[in-house]
């Protein structure tokens, strides 16, 4: 309840508290990069975070969902097999769709590799068979052992090699962004405490002499709460802002394609990035509250 | 010494010891100050005067006996508790500590500002530059000021609360006579206004001016133990 007084008195602000700390050099400097610097770092974590959050979704969802089947036979049997394993999914509860990769998707999926003039029909290569399933799912051991039985070149990957790690790595550097988050905010708060001690120990002699005159601790640590409050404020501000700026200027996942290119903000989660500088501002309130109140307690 | 009078006095001393390490400046000290009285101070230099003065603002705590600030005991004073009881006392310190950024007029309206009252008028303010003879000054920074200057400086904040006690270490330390009779005119004034004064200063040509003009005790620190002044004084 203190605390809460503590901010809306901060918010209201004094003229006249804000005059009697004089105004300090470096430790203001040293504020406001910090803050900036931190909420710069904050917004690519954020962004970091955000983009491995949607990767892991998509990978837990939508490929949980879909499987292929490889269908490889001698010249001549190609076809039949792979009729013979569209006639099986289409017998197979669990299975809502299956379809053929067509020669164009298979040369686009190639051509990656080895270029855009490929030609498919002098390659010995597999024909594939998209499979997505129903939310109930299919039963992946009976359907390969009726594929052994009816269709023997046939090869069903669910993904479940694959995807489980992937979406593991992709929740893992999820966490780690927010980790990252969390080491930022604690060092945005250590080294805003270390400019609020410095300024108040160059302002001993102040304090001294407003205790002398009858100030109260909480007019002293308002003057100094307040003026730390506010540059952390306007250099996360500035922080954020430059931030979120270099991210809307990254090229777009669409043009370039990979992961890091999806790194940003989509729709409302260009939103959570605002929240930075009164973050930024809080921590300043309670660091330089904490700081200003141990070091009042060595001045009687 | 002056007789206690109980639940009257601005402060009160009661068997206080304080030292700053094993051996203890001030042994066994007793002293009541009662409303509108005057008294000195003096000493040889060490002796405890400053010391004496900084335990009757609660600046220090006695580590045995009882001070008692407007009936409080000092060392069951909160923080707040000793805010606000310096809010009714006046301290003109020996070094004259300002805020040298703010110019004086701010210095001296420092006392109603932390406070939370609403500053002086500017007549008000006026006034007391004025009566301290520092108008032409009220702009100036503290470090611009002599230390003549500084001292009516430090009376003046010292008084713009109308506090019930003014407390002064060495008033007239870093002025020449004049300046000294001038302060003391300035101090005999406010005791004549009801304050009470306790004034540390080992000036004895001051103190026998001041006993041509006000009925004021001397009381005398030797040997760690606070004496009635002699007949001299």
């Amino acid at each position: 309840m203190s605390r809460l007084r503590a901010l809306l008195l901060l918010i209201a602000g004094d003229k006249q508290a804000d005059r009697v700390v004089p105004p300090t050099g470096f430790t203001a400097r040293l504020t406001v990069f910090a803050a900036a610097a931190m909420a710069f770092l904050v917004v690519f974590a954020l962004a970091f975070s955000m983009a491995t959050g949607r990767l892991a979704e998509r990978w837990g969802s939508s490929l949980a969902q879909s499987s292929t089947i490889r269908v490889s036979a001698p010249e001549g049997q190609l076809d039949t097999q792979v009729i013979a394993v569209m006639d099986i999914l289409r017998t197979t509860p669990g299975i809502a769709d299956a379809r053929v990769i067509t020669d164009d998707e298979q040369r686009a999926l190639l051509e990656p590799w080895f270029g855009p003039d490929l030609p498919l029909d002098t390659l010995p290569l597999p024909r594939l068979i998209a499979v997505t399933e129903t939310p109930e799912g299919y039963d992946s051991a009976g359907l390969r052992a009726r594929l052994a039985g009816e269709a023997p070149g046939a090869v069903l990957d669910d993904h479940t090699r694959w995807r489980v790690p992937l979406v593991r790595a992709a929740g893992r550097m999820r966490t780690l962004g927010l980790v990252a988050m969390g080491l930022i905010a604690a060092t945005t708060a250590a080294m805003i405490t270390l400019a609020a001690s410095a300024a108040l120990a160059a302002n001993a002699e102040v304090i001294r002499v407003l205790r002398l005159v009858g100030a109260r601790d909480a007019y002293i640590v308002r003057a100094f709460v307040r003026r730390f409050t506010l540059r952390a404020l306007a250099g996360a501000a500035a922080g954020t802002a430059l931030a979120m700026l270099a991210i809307a200027l990254l090229p777009r996942a669409e043009t370039a394609g990979g992961f890091l290119t999806g790194l940003g903000f989509v729709g409302l989660g260009w939103l959570w990035p605002l929240a930075i500088p009164p973050l930024a501002g809080l921590v300043a309130f309670l660091a330089t509250r904490r700081a200003a109140f141990v070091t009042l307690k060595e001045t009687r | 010494m002056p007789k206690r009078r109980q639940g009257q006095d601005v402060i009160d001393f009661e068997d206080v010891t304080f030292g700053y390490g094993d051996t203890p400046l001030l042994a066994g000290v007793s002293l009541h100050l009662a409303p509108g009285s005057f008294h000195f101070l003096t000493g040889p230099s060490g002796a405890g005067k400053t010391t004496l003065l900084r335990l009757c603002y609660a600046d220090l705590t006695p580590d045995q006996g009882h001070v008692a600030l407007f009936g409080q005991d000092t060392r069951a004073m909160s923080r707040d508790d000793v805010a606000l009881a310096r809010r009714r006392i006046g301290v003109v310190h020996q070094d004259q500590k300002f805020l040298d950024h703010l110019p004086l007029a701010e210095n001296l309206a420092l006392p109603l500002t932390v406070s939370g009252q609403p500053g002086p008028s500017e007549t008000d303010l006026a006034e007391l530059l004025r009566w301290v003879g520092l108008e032409a000054q009220a702009e100036a920074l503290p470090p611009a000021l002599s230390g003549g200057e500084r001292q009516r400086a430090a009376l003046a904040r010292a008084i713009i609360m109308s506090p019930e006690i003014i407390l002064a270490d060495e008033p007239t330390g870093n002025v020449d006579w004049e300046m000294s009779l001038r302060l003391l005119r300035l101090i005999v004034e406010l005791n004549r206004m009801g304050k009470t004064i306790l004034i540390a200063t080992h000036d004895l040509n001051l103190i026998r001016t001041a006993k041509q003009q006000v009925q004021a005790r001397v009381l005398r620190i030797s040997n760690r133990q606070l004496h009635q002044a002699g007949a001299d004084l």
